[in-house]
């Protein structure tokens, strides 16, 4: 008796301890959404917990069109473009190099192989701050400095530790009877990549999308150094509108603005459920 | 054989674009980087040679010392309560629960956030005159306080709390795909010698899985080195210097302050922190393995 009640005190505490953590987990979201549908007479004079009276999106609309950073005041809508301006091509470059590499490396044992591994791992741990600048005075070089295809190209270039890593393990892991087969039939280096190893990849192929695309997506660092200013990713308008020290400050305008910003990477992870844990696996054994 | 040439030319191809990026941009700036810090630069580039002045200054300069202090409180605290916390979130997750997606889905969506999220939302909930201060003040209490964000001594205590509801849910992942792993049999065994549950996650699982809180450790830690974003975002490095990091020294001597000697000092520096973390984890690695080979 006494160790079945045990057994349902340990099973409430159990309950007890995830539902306090789950609150402490969405605390903070719940307190975004709510603030940004206040006005800011009504923030001023009720608790931040508190349910909006009379819920508005003023504050939603004018974070996306009209927000100001210094003189300029066109909202988050241009950081948003800038930022899938960058995503989308920045993401199916660094798969694709990351994909035929990893195919090269783990098939056609290339001279140096062991070189390339080597400082790709390395790599996915220095901070990078130790290459920034050398890449700064690289791309003025040649003119890609401030612009959309140099932040591309930054997040190609950081993206290949961790997509080589993740293609090439994935490929180690298919048959080799398979390619040695593909070879006796003549196929050569893309034919064999194409017809037979894309195919089998698509397992792959969507964890890299999702760690790709929300990677790029959250960056700030590079954002703020090799973008530009004309393409300065959302994350970096953001912070910008947020930390302005001008004027009065519009908290439901940078919760409106903080919410948009986050929405991207949140639809990824909600929509990707299972495949955004693999992807975090996938990462976590760089290590 | 003129056709197996041939492929192998389109092998050499297919990788040039990595041995570009590996030459160039991985090593070459590496190395870059070094150079201009043994040189007495400040705006651009000079190669006069003065090799370790600049880390001889650096190492004595205020600055560059509470940053390193600082991260070293926010790095410790974070990763030691990241490892708790995630290791009680997942023992409670490994209890056949229900709704365990559901738990799964919360504690790990603020990993999916950008660090300027995380920042910017601590800093409004933490609010001294519209946060938590102020409800808590609104239900009665009228002398609760909770002002750590302004406060010099705590703030960097703001830091971990954002890092930790940031970064903890991902150790419960990785630990719960540990335990996951744990062999039936062993639970068994523990139940038939009557080993309280309570007992047997401290001091017989968590060995089992100390590979997976190694993994976490090297990925908190270095993300701890590379601790940018979330500053900059939550409390700017303030106030004072309460929260300067190294990371933004680095870049505030690159970028505003034009020392970029100084600057690439502070990189380099930061690079053997991470190699320090690295490579006595790596020997551990390889003589755990040998062990278990052996």
């Amino acid at each position: 008796m006494s160790s079945k009640s045990e057994k349902i005190m340990a099973r409430i505490g159990v309950y007890a301890f995830l539902v306090i953590a789950a609150a402490f987990f969405l605390m903070p979201f719940y307190v975004m959404i709510v603030t940004s549908l206040k006005t800011m007479d009504e923030i001023r004079v009720t608790s931040i917990f508190a349910v909006p009276s009379a819920p508005t999106l003023e504050a939603w609309i004018t974070a996306w069109q009209s927000a100001c950073t210094g003189l300029k005041c066109n909202g988050l809508s241009v950081g948003f473009l800038n930022s899938v301006l960058i995503m989308v091509p920045a993401t199916v470059l660094s798969i694709l190099l990351g994909a035929v590499t990893g195919y090269a490396l783990s098939f056609w044992r290339p001279r140096g192989a062991g070189i390339i591994f080597g400082v790709l791992i390395v790599a996915a741990f220095i901070p990078y701050q130790v290459f920034i600048y050398p890449l700064v005075r690289m791309l003025s070089q040649v003119g890609l400095y401030n612009s959309l295809a140099g932040i591309v190209a930054i997040h190609v270039i950081f993206g290949m530790p961790i997509m080589v890593l993740l293609f090439r393990n994935y490929y180690a892991g298919l048959p080799r009877d398979l390619f040695s087969a593909a070879r006796v039939d003549g196929g050569g280096f893309w034919v064999i990549f194409v017809r037979l190893i894309l195919p089998l990849s698509p397992p792959i192929l969507i964890v890299a999308v999702i760690l790709q695309s929300t990677h790029i997506w959250n960056d700030f660092l590079f954002g703020l150094v090799f973008a530009g200013s004309d393409n300065q990713p959302m994350t970096v308008l953001l912070n910008n509108i947020v930390n302005s020290t001008q004027g009065e400050k519009a908290y439901n305008v940078n919760m409106a603005a903080t919410i948009l910003t986050a929405a991207v990477p949140l639809i990824i992870y909600l929509a990707s459920g299972r495949w955004f844990v693999r992807g975090i696996a996938a990462g976590a054994v760089k290590g | 054989m003129a056709k197996f040439s041939g492929t192998r030319a389109h092998v050499y191809l297919a990788m040039m674009p990595v041995w570009i990026i590996v030459l160039v941009a991985l090593v070459g700036s590496t190395i870059w980087t070094f150079v201009i810090s043994l040189t007495s630069s400040k705006l651009l580039p000079v190669y006069k040679f003065n090799f370790f002045h600049q880390y001889e200054l650096l190492l004595k300069l205020p600055a560059w010392q509470v940053a390193v202090s600082n991260l070293i409180v926010f790095g410790l605290l974070f990763i030691a309560i990241c490892l708790v916390f995630g290791f009680i979130m997942a023992i409670m997750m490994d209890q056949r629960i229900r709704g365990e997606a559901l738990f799964r889905t919360i504690f790990l969506y603020p990993y999916a956030m950008s660090f300027v999220v995380t920042g910017l939302v601590w800093q409004w909930v933490l609010n001294p005159g519209f946060g938590i201060q102020a409800a808590v003040r609104g239900l009665g209490f009228e002398t609760f306080t909770f002002d750590w964000i302004v406060q010099p001594k705590r703030a960097i205590y703001v830091l971990v709390l954002a890092a930790v509801w940031q970064g903890s849910g991902l150790v419960m992942a990785i630990l719960l795909a540990g335990l996951r792993g744990v062999d039936e049999d062993l639970w068994k065994a523990t139940r038939i010698d009557g080993i309280a549950k309570w007992r047997v996650y401290p001091s017989i699982v968590l060995p089992i899985i100390a590979p997976m809180a190694a993994t976490a450790t090297v990925l908190l830690a270095v993300s701890v080195v590379k601790a940018y974003d979330l500053v900059v975002a939550l409390t700017g490095g303030g106030p004072g210097n309460a929260t300067e990091v190294p990371a933004k020294f680095v870049m505030e001597n690159l970028f505003a302050r034009q020392n970029i000697a100084l600057a690439n000092a502070g990189a380099i520096m930061m690079l053997v922190a991470v190699v320090a973390i690295l490579v006595p984890m790596y020997y551990a690695r390889r003589y755990s393995a040998q062990k278990a080979g052996a």
